[in-house]
């Protein structure tokens, strides 16, 4: 008898369906790795098109779902009132953060993809691993994106890093690439390590992993005077303030970006930005709500100094990767502006601002791509120069990307720019909103520089015509993106209430 | 016609014109599409004088589509007699601008054009846009093509002028962002409308006027953040500078009218000694300085920040008015002196430039010790100049006179002194003016160079002819001007006196 009691009478079957995109990438992921090896070196296509497939494959199911998956949301909402499920013994959430965010990570890498072939093919790093390793990385993101707790987190966090750190070596006989490697995994190990410390002190204090009961647990007790969660929350805040690459975390940015083949600078400057964002939302706002006092001071101060040290310290750069690594720098401090406002109309404002970063970074680095060829990278600002009598259209799209990151409207960078700023006034901190737009006035310098290059400069010799190397996918992309980003500069609102009905029904 | 959008076909059509310019290339008639545009644009905008009802303040040819709801943005599109002509202004000089491009721009004419099309489209909707965000989205996005203009069309200090132009400008305007966002928290619309009634205490009323200050401060531009203008009018193509002289300097002066008087009215009466200050130094100190100019351009450029001045000084009379007299009686008249004076120098500075390009365009200098003799050799070239300098120096009869006569008028009964120093500028205006006059279109001729010159052509002439017109139409009959924007300024004035203090 005693032996029956410890058997649950009845079985139930987790519903795991709910999970049916990240299972299906997972499978797919599989399947790619598998064919590949059946692939010739001439035959890369397959892969490359199969990894595509999967990854549009497993958008659709994020955006339309299964009818079960459906079904589980719509029994969900009746029972609840809330637009999300839960699966996994509440270990993953599906909701409609989740679903906007997996949706944007994905097509941003199927951009990335696209992006990066032919700069593959010419650099001999036109290899399988090079997809799988991806499609890992976006699992993993996907696994953050939906995490409820801590140690999910931890563990889509794990799985997306490890795979960074194998693409940003890719290229292993190159000393830069193995250097960039090498710090990122130190350092990232480093970072992890303080998460994963923060994350048990948080849990020695309430008593659980998961992300809801540790907010009831602070929402019953006093937080600020506990010293335990203080420290919990410090440390949870170094780790993700190394993921995110903000200022004083940031040292290796620019190095991995720098030491990167282009084509994994694209893809760890894009989505997984996508993916921290949210980290910190799970962690800081489902989990540790309640402490938005103590959070709020040190995002400040976080943001603040993203601000001063990554807009100053690109206008030293010459190298255009380190250039867009410090400028990254300076707008993870806008989306932390957003977050710590702590309302949702913050959350949504950093919530529209990094998925408009994203698509905007992507283009970037497209552009630099563009530039490069077999057995040059232009890696150099001086590479710019003349692009506009060479390349009119392209060099118009790079205007618009860059007049985006500096923010000037008809860009959509104006209404990301607009919309943490308001969060932030509106959460009256108004020195900061003062703050961040006299840095991104600053901020301008350098993006004009680029301009002025491309447009007033004469192109030199050496840096002829490279387009014979681009096909006309990356050409239709790039349009399309440059295009995006005027068109969601024109017409920001659909995005921004999407983003904001995300937030309210999933916070 | 264009019943209900008159205002968005006015700043559509030539910004979608422009592109359609850029998609023609050089290679096939963009000159003539420029101009087919951009008169019919101008044509278009007659429509807005003779539709205008000149009675009450109201907005006209109001448009409001919902556009951001999130922050409850709207595409809120109106004129009021305040900005109705300088539309008016705006779309005239871009006529003109087409015009004097013709043959000059050689280099990549399709962009130029567009340039220029696209930037009227974007002022166009700097003087309608009802919204405050609108309003600066506008007010920002005007930076780009004129960013270009100067940056590749410019001369050899271009990249410098440009970037220093760019910077100024979009430093002096986010700090405004952050006020609008601040007003928006307050009021919860971005609708101007709903800004000039929103309740503020004073500490953040005169945050908010500082700021304003700095983003219409640095477009009029005032002293002491003028020094962007003198480099970038020298730097930029005749094209852009009288873009610039003639219209974007105005934007400065309307956003007073617009945000600064009637959205924080406490703080602009606190702190009007302030750009009193501002503006007498514009006009008496500046003045000096176009004095000592050994490039045409420049001296231009200083009389048109000193002439800016009146504007400025005739709009925040209306405080130091009230505090002489006890009344706002007078201060209307130092207001309606600042708008025609907008107007004027609008046309008059642009005038000065086009004169201005006329001459490098021959002689590819703009110094002026290079010139002598002028009128020997370009007689009738010579006859415009020194109409368009009298008209410069406040001649009675032309168009400066009249926006001069009515600050210096008002500011008397505010305080002799300001109107002693206003009125400097007739000396000190008259010097600098018919200095350059005498160097370069009198005398004997100067070298060989002016010895080869050839009178203005066709071209040349019908621009500078329509220009002569307007100047002396404005100076012997202002009436229909003032009479149109009367009604709005006495509005402005009654809200610029009402204290929105919290209680």
């Amino acid at each position: 008898m005693l032996l029956f009691s410890l058997i649950p009478m009845q079985f139930q079957t987790p519903n795991i369906l709910l999970a049916t995109p990240e299972m299906f990438l997972l499978a797919g992921t599989c399947f790619v790795l598998l064919t590949d090896l059946f692939v010739k070196d001439s035959q890369r296509f397959i892969t490359y098109l199969l990894t595509q497939i999967v990854l549009l494959v497993t958008a659709g199911l994020v955006l339309f779902g299964t009818t079960e998956m459906n079904l589980i949301l719509a029994e969900s909402y009746q029972a609840t009132g809330q637009s999300g499920a839960t699966a996994f013994s509440d270990m993953f959430v599906l909701d409609p953060m989740a679903q906007i965010l997996k949706i944007s990570i994905l097509l941003v890498t199927v951009g990335v993809f696209v992006y990066s072939r032919e700069y593959l093919r010419a650099r001999d790093m036109y290899k399988g691993e090079f997809f799988t390793l991806g499609l890992f990385a976006v699992l993993g993101m996907m696994i953050m994106v939906s995490a409820k707790t801590m140690l999910l987190i931890y563990l889509g966090l794990e799985l997306l890093s490890l795979a960074m750190y194998a693409m940003v070596a890719f290229k292993r006989d190159d000393g830069r690439a193995s250097e960039a490697a090498m710090k990122y995994f130190v350092l990232g190990a480093i970072a992890s390590g303080m998460l994963l410390y923060g994350m048990s002190i948080i849990y020695g204090v309430s008593g659980s992993l998961h992300l809801d009961h540790i907010a009831n647990y602070m929402s019953t007790h006093p937080v600020m005077e506990n010293i335990g969660l203080l420290l919990g929350l410090a440390f949870i805040i170094v780790g993700l303030g190394f993921k995110l690459g903000v200022v004083p975390f940031h040292m290796w940015v620019p190095d991995v970006y720098d030491g990167s083949p282009t084509a994994v600078t694209l893809f760890l400057g894009t989505a997984p930005k996508i993916a921290a964002f949210a980290m910190v939302i799970r962690l800081l706002v489902e989990g540790m709500g309640d402490m938005v006092q103590g959070w709020q001071q040190i995002l400040s101060l976080l943001a603040a100094l993203s601000l001063l040290a990554g807009n100053i310290i690109a206008i030293a750069q010459t190298n255009i990767k380190r250039m867009l690594a410090y400028s990254t720098i300076s707008h993870m401090g806008f989306v932390l502006m957003g977050i710590l406002a702590g309302s949702h109309e913050g959350y949504a404002a950093s919530m529209f601002y990094i998925i408009t970063y994203a698509i905007i970074a992507m283009g970037v680095f497209a552009v630099v791509l563009l530039l490069s060829r077999e057995g040059y990278e232009a890696d150099q600002l001086n590479d710019l120069k003349g692009l506009s009598s060479r390349h009119p259209w392209y060099a118009f799209m790079m205007m618009l990307f860059l007049f985006s990151m500096a923010g000037v409207p008809p860009t959509v960078g104006f209404y990301a720019k607009l919309s943490v700023i308001t969060a932030v006034v509106d959460a009256n901190i108004i020195w900061l909103a003062v703050f961040g737009v006299v840095m991104s006035v600053i901020g301008a310098y350098y993006y004009l520089r680029a301009i002025k290059l491309m447009y007033f400069d004469k192109p030199e010799g050496s840096t002829s015509s490279v387009l014979a190397l681009v096909k006309w996918d990356f050409r239709v992309l790039l349009s399309l993106n440059g295009l995006s980003v005027l068109a969601l500069g024109i017409l920001p609102g659909t995005l921004m209430t999407v983003c904001l009905k995300a937030i309210q029904s999933s916070l | 016609m264009f019943d209900g959008y008159l205002l968005s076909v006015l700043v559509w059509l030539p910004i979608l014109g422009g592109m359609l310019t850029l998609l023609i290339g050089d290679r096939f008639a963009t000159r003539p599409v420029a101009l087919i545009i951009s008169v019919v644009t101008f044509a278009i905008s007659l429509l807005l004088w003779t539709g205008f009802n000149a009675k009450g303040y109201q907005l006209q040819f109001v448009e409001l589509i919902p556009w951001i709801e999130n922050f409850k943005i709207n595409y809120h599109l109106g004129v009021d007699g305040i900005s109705m002509p300088l539309i008016l202004l705006n779309t005239f000089t871009t006529v003109l601008i087409v015009l004097a491009g013709w043959e000059v721009i050689k280099h990549k004419p399709s962009q130029y054009m567009a340039a220029f099309l696209i930037m009227e489209g974007i002022i166009n909707g700097v003087f309608a846009a009802q919204d405050a965000i609108l309003f600066y989205v506008f007010f920002e996005a005007m930076l780009i093509p004129m960013f270009i203009v100067i940056g590749i069309w410019g001369g050899d200090n271009r990249i410098y002028a440009t970037i220093k132009f760019f910077l100024y400008t979009f430093f002096g305007s986010v700090f405004m962002l952050v006020s609008l966002i601040y007003m928006y928290t307050q009021a919860n619309s971005f609708a101007i409308a709903d800004l000039h009634t929103v309740k503020l205490g004073m500490t953040p009323q005169i945050l908010i006027f500082l700021s304003f200050l700095i983003a219409f401060g640095v477009k009029v531009p005032m002293w002491p953040v003028h020094t962007w203008l003198p480099d970038a009018h020298v730097q930029a193509p005749t094209g852009g500078s009288v873009i610039l002289a003639a219209v974007m300097l105005k934007i400065g002066g309307y956003g007073f009218l617009r945000f600064s008087l009637p959205m924080v009215p406490d703080a602009s009466s606190e702190l009007a000694w302030l750009v009193i200050f501002m503006s007498l130094t514009a006009v008496v100190y500046i003045g000096f300085i176009a004095l000592v100019q050994s490039d045409m351009k420049k001296l231009v450029a200083y009389s048109s920040i000193a002439h800016m001045g009146f504007v400025t000084l005739g709009f925040f009379l209306l405080f130091p008015i009230i505090k002489a007299t006890g009344s706002s009686e007078g201060a209307l008249l130092g207001m309606q002196g600042g708008m025609v004076q907008m107007i004027s120098h609008g046309f008059i500075s642009g005038a000065m430039f086009l004169c201005i390009g006329v001459l490098y365009d021959r002689m590819h200098t703009r110094e002026i010790t290079a010139y002598g003799g002028i009128s020997n050799r370009m007689p009738w070239f010579a006859a415009f100049f020194v109409l368009f300098a009298m008209a410069n120096t406040g001649l009675p009869g032309t168009s400066g006179f009249v926006g001069e006569f009515m600050v210096i008028l008002a500011s008397f009964k505010a305080n002799f002194w300001i109107a002693f120093l206003g009125a400097t500028t007739l000396i000190v205006g008259a010097a600098y003016t018919l200095w350059l006059v005498k160097r370069v279109i009198f005398g004997a001729v100067a070298n060989d160079q002016v010895a080869k010159l050839n009178d203005i052509n066709k071209r040349e002439t019908l621009i500078l002819s329509i220009l002569a017109i307007f100047v002396l139409a404005v100076g012997l009959w202002p009436e229909p001007l003032i009479n149109v924007m009367n009604d709005s300024l006495v509005h402005v004035i009654d809200q610029a006196t009402t204290s929105k203090l919290v209680n």
